[in-house]
Formats: structure tokens, sequence, C-alpha cells
């Protein structure tokens, strides 16, 4: 049961931790089995343990990344009316949200 | 490919020739879906009266004596992760159902343009997580070619859809080898075009520094045509190349003599099927006798691919998917603040494979984890494209297994994620490198189902890869 060796690649612990973190709740029954599953495949990606990666440049993305600017002239944009139709909930021209204020961090 | 009907460049050579209308040849294809599409769910949610209304525009066109393009009156099929103004756009997740984007992508937009008729919104792995369109909260899609197998995923609906004659062309995603191997287990051409060369805008986002569009279709020369008809360059999407895609169709007839070709060796031993190889190594003879150059060759970081995968695209998958909290867009589950609605509306409306990849993901860009995980990733992504490099120093397209077996029973992987992901060991460097590869249907295995042969090239190959893949095509007639 790798979740429960003092090495394992992620804990049960965490896994609650970054299902807090990624806002999803987990019963006790995902728990064990997210935690089973995560571990495995953290635990095949242990092959890059062995890789000399030394002087190595991280690569992020394919192609270089610039800032891509354009004249600041009103296009054809999304219309506000139809984008807040698809909303939840909306009033005045905004999504609306239940209170956000005063919750814990 | 009699099963599925005429090619895509033969219907629109048809429509703009005044000899057939593209009412007759939507007709005929609508027939089919309703024929087969109960038994395979290829998509999850089809728009016949609009593709009607689009029909009948291009015939239209025709009678006016004008030329609707190089598409007119071919049907289409769309994966469930195109934006689609006004048409519901699900990513086959309960947390989007019923959502219609106030806009287009830009390969919808230009396939319209181009006279094609889109039909429908075909079914994905979830967000297009998955390799068997499995993960599907609307249920599974069924291969064609045997409704017990899985069609592969994640573009499992697009590529049971052009197999089964549902429509002659689709358009897919490919993250790690969402178009390449449901291609492989449908028997259709599939490509992953290079990074930036398709714009992905209004491509719901789940890996951005790996996602790319790319086309389904029966014969070589029509993903051609697709990919000339939806690349080049556009303003909208920032990371699209500031250029055209490259001309495939003048030189589709060009040969392969004298072109250097590469088997790939790390892809053609452990974890492949014997079957598989044989094929592949049966496309590297017919190149040679074509006039290639064909020899083995080494990429070894290639079997690091998975395991970098595995932590970069859940890494911006979870960044990607944390825009869906219940507030613009989707479904929502009430609670009294709202962070208790976030975390409500995000635990009903993800499935279990989405929830997985965001956890990890997540894992992998935490404080303390960051370096052992996400950053090795991409030292090793480094390794992957210098390796890549070396091999296309002296070679101009390489070749491998597209999948490492033949499609598989519904249900054999879904409870195991690591052996679901190591169907796409050959895919997923690819897409690390940002580079073009493409699959190609090259017979069967030995149970009788197709087997894709992939050919990879250098970023903007795409011509090499497309002569060599119509010379493999043209070998099998």
């Amino acid at each position: 049961m790798p979740s429960s060796e003092p090495d394992a690649p992620i804990t049960s612990a965490d896994v609650a931790k970054v299902a807090s973190l990624a806002r999803l709740r987990l019963d006790d029954a995902e728990l064990e089995r997210f935690t089973h599953q995560l571990a495995d495949i953290l635990g095949h990606a242990a092959d890059l343990e062995t890789l000399d990666l030394a002087g190595v440049e991280p690569m992020a993305h394919p192609i270089p990344l610039v800032n891509v600017l354009r004249p600041d002239v009103p296009g054809d944009l999304v219309d506000r009316d139809e984008a807040l139709a698809q909303a939840p909930a909306a009033e005045d021209g905004q999504f609306r949200v239940p209170p956000v204020l005063g919750e814990a961090p | 490919m009699s099963a599925t009907g005429p090619d895509a460049r033969a219907i629109a050579a048809a429509v703009r020739a005044g000899e057939r209308t593209a009412a007759e040849v939507l007709e005929e294809h609508l027939g089919r879906i309703a024929a087969r599409e109960a038994e395979l769910h290829a998509f999850n949610h089809l728009t016949e009266d609009a593709a009607r209304a689009a029909a009948a525009a291009v015939d239209a066109a025709v009678a006016a004596g004008q030329d609707p393009g190089p598409l007119a009156g071919v049907p289409v099929a769309l994966k469930d992760n195109l934006c689609t103004r006004g048409v519901p756009t699900t990513c086959s997740s309960r947390i989007l159902e019923g959502w219609c984007p106030p806009y287009d992508a830009t390969v919808v937009t230009r396939l319209a343009a181009a006279g094609a008729v889109a039909v429908g919104k075909t079914n994905l792995d979830e967000f297009a997580m998955g390799s068997s369109t499995e993960n599907s909260a609307f249920g599974p899609t069924r291969n064609p070619h045997d409704t017990t197998r899985v069609p592969g995923g994640s573009s499992g609906g697009s590529a049971a859809a052009v197999a089964a004659g549902f429509a002659p062309l689709s358009l897919g995603s490919d993250t790690g080898g969402s178009i390449r191997q449901p291609a492989a287990l449908c028997g259709v051409v599939g490509v992953k075009p290079t990074y930036g060369l398709v714009s992905r805008y209004g491509l719901v986002a789940f890996g951005s520094s790996l996602d790319q569009i790319g086309p389904f279709a029966t014969t070589v020369a029509d993903a051609a045509l697709v990919c000339e008809v939806i690349g080049g360059h556009d303003p909208a999407d920032s990371t699209s190349l500031p250029e055209a895609f490259p001309e495939l169709t003048p030189h589709l007839a060009d040969g392969v003599d004298g072109l250097r070709v590469g088997v790939i060796a790390e892809m053609m031993g452990e974890g492949i099927s014997p079957d598989v190889a044989a094929r592949v190594r049966s496309a590297a003879e017919a190149l040679a006798s074509a006039g290639a150059v064909v020899e083995e060759v080494s990429v070894p970081a290639v079997t690091h691919g998975l395991s970098a995968y595995y932590l970069v695209a859940p890494a911006e998958a979870s960044s990607n998917l944390a825009r869906y909290d219940g507030v613009r867009y989707g479904n929502r589950v009430d609670a009294p603040t709202a962070g208790e609605m976030m975390e409500a509306t995000r635990t009903a409306g993800f499935g279990d494979e989405v929830k997985r990849r965001i956890m990890l993901g997540t894992y992998a860009l935490s404080a303390g984890y960051y370096d052992a995980f996400y950053g090795k990733a991409l030292k090793v992504r480094t390794l992957i494209r210098e390796d890549f490099d070396r091999a296309y120093a002296s070679h101009d397209v390489l070749l491998s297994p597209t999948s490492p077996t033949t499609a598989f029973p519904l249900g054999a992987k879904v409870d195991d994620p690591l052996t679901m992901y190591l169907n796409d060991v050959c895919t997923i460097p690819t897409n690390l490198a940002g580079h073009p590869a493409m699959s190609v249907p090259y017979g069967t295995g030995d149970d009788g189902l197709p087997v894709g042969v992939q050919v990879l090239a250098p970023a903007r190959g795409e011509v090499a890869m497309f002569r060599t893949a119509a010379v493999l095509e043209g070998s099998l007639r």
C-alpha cells in the first residue's frame, strides 16, 4: 500500500490537501482510491530520477513566446448579453455569485 | 473505403461541377447516421437543421454560378470541444452540459467558409482526457469495426464518425495522441499538425503548450486538403505562427525517392504488440521499395516521454480547468457562499479522470514539489526535443507504430489509469516537442482490426510527412 510508506510519492494527506486547493471534495473511499492511483502514476515517473539534467534548460513551450500586440482599435467582440445568457446567474449586466466575503481563505 | 462512400475531394468536385447537390450528399450521410448512431454513439449533438440550411446555401451558390469553396457540400463532424456559436459544446462533461458558446472556433469558421457542412458535435473523453472515449459523461463511443471495442480517444467520436461513413471528414484535437491513436484504432487517417500552424482559438483548452487541432479523413489527400483549409495564421491565437500552412496537395504525388526515413528503435520492442510492429516493418519495406533510404534510428529520450507528459499535461490542465467554477458558464450547484458553491459545482461537474489530472497537476506545481516534478519534466521535454533534432539531422521523417495495440475491449483498462496512459507512449513525444505526426491505416493485426503506422516529422515538416503517407496509402492498393 504505497500511501502508507514513508517514502511514498504521495500520501492521502497530500491528496486531501491538493483536492482542497483545487476546490474538489473527496469522500473517504475516493481519497483512498485516488491516493493509490496518483501514487502509481508518480511512481512510474520515478524513471526521471535516473536522468542527468544538470545544465538542461526547461522547455515550457514549443515556440518562443512573445507578447503579441495589435492596434488599440475596437474589433468584433463577443456580445455581452449573449455571453451573460450562458451564465448560471446574472443581474444588471454582471455575473451573480453567492456571498464572497466572510469566508475562511 | 467503399463502406464509407466517396471521399471529400470527390464530393466537393461533384458539387462544384453541379453533378450532385449538397442537399443530396447531406441526406445520404444523415441516412447512414440514422442507421448506426444508436449503436455507435459517435455524436453528443446532431445539427441536422443547420446542416440542411448550410447545404441549401451551397447549392444556391452553385446555381448562381459562384464557387462555394474547396469543401463544397462536404459533411464534417466536429469534436465537442470546438466552440460553435449557439450550438451546445460540452467537452463531454456535466459541468458544461447545455452551454452554447457565444462564438465559433476559427477552424469552424474556416471550414464553413470553404463550403463544408457541419453535421454535429462528436463524443470525446471528458475535456479530451483519455484514450478510449470511455471517460465521456454521456457514455462511450463504440468502434465501428467491432462494437465491443473502444474507438480510442480522446477524439473517439470523430474517428468513429469517419470510419462509419457518417461524414467523410471530422476534426479532433491532439494533446498527447488524441487524434492519431483513435485514427489508428478506427482505421482512418489522422493528423496532428506542427504546434502553431492551426489556430487554437475556440478550442477548449486542456494543455495549452501541447494542444493542436487536426483532421480525420479516409484518404491522405482529404486530410491534406483540410489542413490547407483550417491552417495558417490567426490573429486571435497569440501562439499562432505568422505563416501559411505549407502547401501539401501539389506534393502528394512526389513520392519518396531519396527521402531518408528512420524507424524509431525505442518504439519497436517492449510494450509493442508484435503484429503491430510487423505492420510498421512492412510499411518501412514499402517505403524502401519506393526509393526511400530506410534505417533504424535511436531517439533515446522518448522512453521518458510518458513520465514527462503526465506531469506537464496535468499541470497545464489544472490551471486551464480552474475556470470551471460555476460563475461564468456551465452548470452551478448552489451553496451559501461562493467558495462552497465552487467546490460543490466542481465536485459534481467533473468526472474521475478529470479530477485525477487536476489533482496530479496541482501537486506537481505545488510548493516543495515543483522542482521535483514539473520543473524536471520541462527539462526532460528539452532532452526529447534535442534527441528528435539529432534524428532529424540525418532523416526527413521517422516511422513508428501509432498505438502499441489494436482496439481493446470496452472496460478493459478503465479502472487502471496508468495502463490506459501507456496507449499514448508512441504519440506523446511529438506533442512535447511541438512537432507534426500523422497516423496512416496500414492493414490489420492478428485480430483483424486496423493498425495505424505513425509518420513523424520535424516542425513544419508536413510536406515530407504527407509525401510519405501518400506512398504508404498507395502501397496498399
